[in-house]
């Protein structure tokens, strides 16, 4: 089935008519995020796919958080979306008893060319989708480089070291304030308390797929998530988390 | 329709368990068994998920050992079977294997063993590779997603070929690792099977299977080998790409090929540095190792645990020394390449960099530094049981008895979840102080029990869990009877293989494939031994101390106590609370109070944080599954439990 993107604003904005421009801070604009549309959008090409063509690639995306946030379940859905796109995605998780209460990573690798190693090098994330602050700060100590963009959810899972009193955490602000000043473009959201006014914390791991998608840091959208959690959600489940897509996507403006 | 019967020609994102489950029903898989284990699992559930569709068998059995046995029943009556485990279990299985090596195989059958490098989740890195070289059968190393498919369609092709065992190696970086593949046919015909055994004791087709006469057998067995040895040297699986005059030639296998692969680019080698990936690594292709040995005289090996295919390229390098010439060899050895633990690109980009005498473009050091200022903010995240889980009660309750006690007793662990109580930072104080293999926790606890005569007077528990009690206690807690080992044995009942994803096991009603079975009962099998049984909830503090207390006292008997609560993940409880936990302000008296703050220091639920500010404990509700034991802890009765009504 071809498969129309539907935001072309999200879409049109990033178009540049193929110049380079790449000013910093702001999303679709930084060189790896481009989205560079091919063919007019006239008659003749209306219904076919808008091909999105990448400065960078692969795109590497790293998505973390604490076991039991659903790490698994939001890089699966996300590289589902972009497989349909016609993506090759590689995927790189660790999960099992490794992972009761522990830190969690998935590495996201899109391409046009081929399946890539499962495990992103050092330094070379474009994207962090953080679950949980200190997370996603301790993989942009890791694979973080002065063009990353950084979503995060500013909800806290405290490390048992910390409750015990032994370690501190660092406040909201100070990671705010690091996030502003090694990334290219930072958002810090409340996904969590979003999902509980949709009834259930479980449902934050979307919320963040709906203000990633939003971002316009990579070709998805609301048709194409809705596709793919169709595949294995009954109707009355896909219905819930596409709301919690919905209200991720309203706190990205 | 599930994705793993997508139609041929269809591209599809599979994990690499899935494209190895795929790759079996694209041979014609007619039975599968297995046993849970990180990171092998998805591929049975795989095979579970479409049995009706496929006409399939698919089991978990009691343990590799008897998995593997039904498996090969299969392959005797003609049929094509696999077995699947973790690296763990092929040592379980080894005995049968050993043997079933040796009697041979009829229909195709694939052992699968998913290992886990780096030990992410497991207590051991070991490999299994060693073992296809000791048992003389071929062993295939797939080193992408769609190979992974491929590789196993084949695998079962050279194992009716050759009438003997192939063994097919993933790591987790594959297992669970995903990417595109494209589909493949799913044949139509299923097999009808028909086992024969009348025929002469040397006919591979019709005699009785069995490993005598063992010389005569074995001989049999290096034959098929070497038919498998030269299958490989035209097998399209192994392959080389890069320059045709490399200056360093890598060989590699696995996950290892693509961070391999990886390393070249970030270092812009391509035009430098070859890569011969071999998919078939026992035994080696001779005349393809040949050709490419003969490109360079540097040779780079790189490969994950053990230098297995580093030994086996030398030995042939030796041998062929003047046809080939002399090689420099970097690898683990040399320790070029670390000798523990997984591999990544940068590892092997750092090799690279080394011998190749080139610089790695890394970040600009001011930003650096910035990152190390960051990284030294972060608190670690230490592992921990999960918010619920009745392993964290358990261990209270045990920790609590033996404090009671006062003799200093202490708890042999197993294999589960509950090895997290080994731990030190995953509770606030120590219990298990022992933890091996499956089974082992009883086993050592029988021994320790029969060192009072030398003058150690503790009481002496074990642990295991209820999927556990069935693959490897049964014979420990035996021993420990007949041989008046005085034990206080505890099994740990969350009702499911819990650790790798709620596997049904033998106490439960339901199989693999949904059908309606009969449970094994533990407390049964314990009383049937000739133990004293009791069984309790392990929420329910003061019933379990009780019982706890009066076992770890007692002299002269075996003492089981089955503690029961469902696991906090399980599908049945998951997402729904019991009770509404609160922390009263008023009553909480904070540092001033004389518990030592036991619900956040010793305790150490996830959900039950304290306050920094207020100077009080606080339940994160988001995070909070409800169980209300930390009610029962409270010595001020600050944490106040109301039921929920669903």
């Amino acid at each position: 089935m071809k498969h129309r993107v539907s935001n072309t604003k999200l879409h049109s904005k990033v178009y540049r008519g193929g110049k380079e421009e790449a000013t910093r801070h702001a999303p679709g604009r930084h060189p790896a995020y481009r989205v560079i549309r091919r063919g007019a959008d006239n008659d003749a090409n209306k219904g076919r796919r808008r091909e999105a063509a990448w400065y960078k690639d692969p795109m590497n995306v790293i998505i973390t958080g604490v076991g039991g946030q659903g790490n698994v379940m939001a890089s699966r859905v996300l590289a589902g979306m972009l497989v349909s796109e016609g993506y090759f995605v590689t995927i790189g998780e660790t999960f099992g008893m490794s992972q009761r209460g522990g830190s969690v990573m998935s590495h996201l690798r899109i391409s046009r060319e081929s399946v890539l190693s499962p495990q992103i090098p050092q330094g070379k994330a474009d994207i962090i989708v953080g679950l949980e602050p200190a997370e996603a700060l301790r993989v942009l100590t890791r694979y973080g480089n002065p063009d990353v963009a950084v979503l995060i959810n500013s909800r806290v899972v405290y490390p048992i070291g910390v409750i015990t009193g032994e370690l501190s955490y660092p406040s909201l602000s100070e990671i705010e304030s690091i996030f502003k000043k090694l990334t290219a473009h930072s958002w810090l959201i409340d996904a969590t308390i979003a999902a509980v006014e949709l009834g259930n914390p479980v449902l934050s791991n979307i919320v963040m797929i709906g203000a990633f998608t939003k971002t316009g840091l990579l070709p998805i959208d609301r048709i194409a998530f809705a596709r793919e959690i169709n595949k294995s959600m009954s109707a009355d489940k896909c219905a819930l988390n596409l709301k919690a897509f919905d209200a991720g996507c309203e706190m990205i403006k | 329709m599930s994705k793993l019967l997508s139609p041929a020609g269809t591209q599809v994102l599979f994990m690499g368990n899935e494209a190895i489950a795929r790759g079996a029903l694209e041979a014609g898989l007619n039975v599968a068994a297995g046993y849970p284990g990180t990171p092998s699992s998805e591929i049975i559930e795989s095979f579970a998920g479409v049995a009706r569709e496929r006409k399939l068998y698919v089991e978990w059995s009691t343990n590799e050992k008897v998995a593997l046995e039904v498996a090969a029943a299969a392959s005797f009556a003609g049929l094509r079977s696999m077995c699947v485990m973790k690296q763990n279990g092929v040592n379980v299985a080894s005995d049968f294997l050993l043997h079933l090596t040796a009697s041979g195989t009829r229909g195709g059958l694939v052992l699968v063993t998913c290992e886990d490098p780096g030990a992410l989740s497991s207590v051991n890195e070991g490999e299994s590779r060693y073992f296809a070289r000791m048992l003389e059968i071929p062993l295939l190393e797939p080193s992408s997603f769609q190979e992974a498919k491929d590789l196993t369609k084949w695998a079962f092709e050279l194992s009716e070929a050759i009438g003997n065992v192939v063994m097919l190696r993933s790591v987790t970086r594959m297992s669970h690792a995903s990417g595109n593949v494209i589909c493949g046919k799913l044949p139509t015909k299923s097999r009808r099977a028909k086992f024969d055994y009348d025929g002469p004791v040397m006919d591979a087709r019709t005699g009785p299977i069995i490993s005598t006469p063992v010389v005569a057998k074995h001989t049999l067995q290096q034959e098929k080998l070497k038919m498998a040895g030269e299958v490989f040297e035209d097998c399209p699986f192994n392959s080389y790409s890069g320059p045709k005059h490399p200056e360093l030639l890598i060989i590699t296998s696995s996950a290892c090929f693509l961070y391999s692969q990886e390393a070249i680019r970030m270092l812009n080698l391509q035009k430098r540095v070859g890569i011969l990936k071999l998919s078939c690594t026992w035994p080696l292709p001779q005349k393809l190792l040949k050709k490419y040995l003969r490109l360079t005289d540097k040779i780079m090996i790189v490969e994950e645990v053990l230098p297995f295919l580093e030994e086996n390229v030398k030995v042939l390098a030796a041998g062929m020394f003047k046809q080939i010439g002399g090689k420099t060899f970097y690898g683990k050895m040399d320790k070029t390449l670390p000798a523990v633990g997984e591999l990544n690109p940068d590892l092997v980009a750092a090799a690279l960099a080394k011998i190749m005498k080139v610089k790695y473009k890394s970040l600009p050091a001011a930003y650096t530094k910035e990152l190390q200022k960051a990284a030294a903010l972060i608190p670690l995240r230490e592992q921990t049981f999960c918010p619920g889980c009745p392993h964290r009660a358990s261990f209270w309750n045990i920790h609590n008895a033996l404090q009671l006690d006062g003799r200093e007793g202490f708890v042999c662990g197993d294999i589960g979840c509950y090895a997290l109580a080994a731990l030190f930072p995953a509770t606030g104080y120590h219990t298990v102080s022992t933890l091996h293999s499956m089974g082992s926790g009883t086993g050592l606890a029988s021994g320790f029990a029969k060192l009072d005569v030398f003058g150690m007077d503790k009481p002496v528990l074990a642990v295991c869990g209820d999927s556990t009690f069935y693959h490897a206690v049964i014979p420990a807690l035996i021993n420990a009877q007949h041989n008046r080992a005085d034990i206080t044995f505890i099994v740990l009942d969350n009702s499911g293989t819990a650790m790798t994803g709620f596997q049904p096991h033998p106490g439960l009603t339901v199989s693999a494939m949904g059908e309606s079975v009969p449970s094994v009962d533990i407390a049964g099998i314990c009383k049937a031994i000739g133990a004293n049984v009791a069984i309790s909830d392990p929420f329910d503090l003061d019933g379990t101390c009780k019982i706890l207390n009066s076992f770890v006292a007692s002299k002269g008997s075996l003492n089981v106590l089955i503690m029961r609560q469902i696991c906090a993940l399980s599908p049945e409880k998951k997402g729904k609370k019991k009770f509404g936990v609160k922390v009263n302000e008023a009553l909480c008296l904070g540092e001033s109070c004389g518990c030592n703050r036991l619900c956040t220091r010793i305790f150490r639920c996830p959900a039950l944080i304290w306050d920094r500010t207020k100077k009080k404990a606080v339940v994160d509700e988001v995070i909070c599954a409800g169980c209300g034991v930390c009610h029962s802890i409270c010595p001020q009765k600050a944490i106040t439990k109301t039921e929920v009504i669903n």
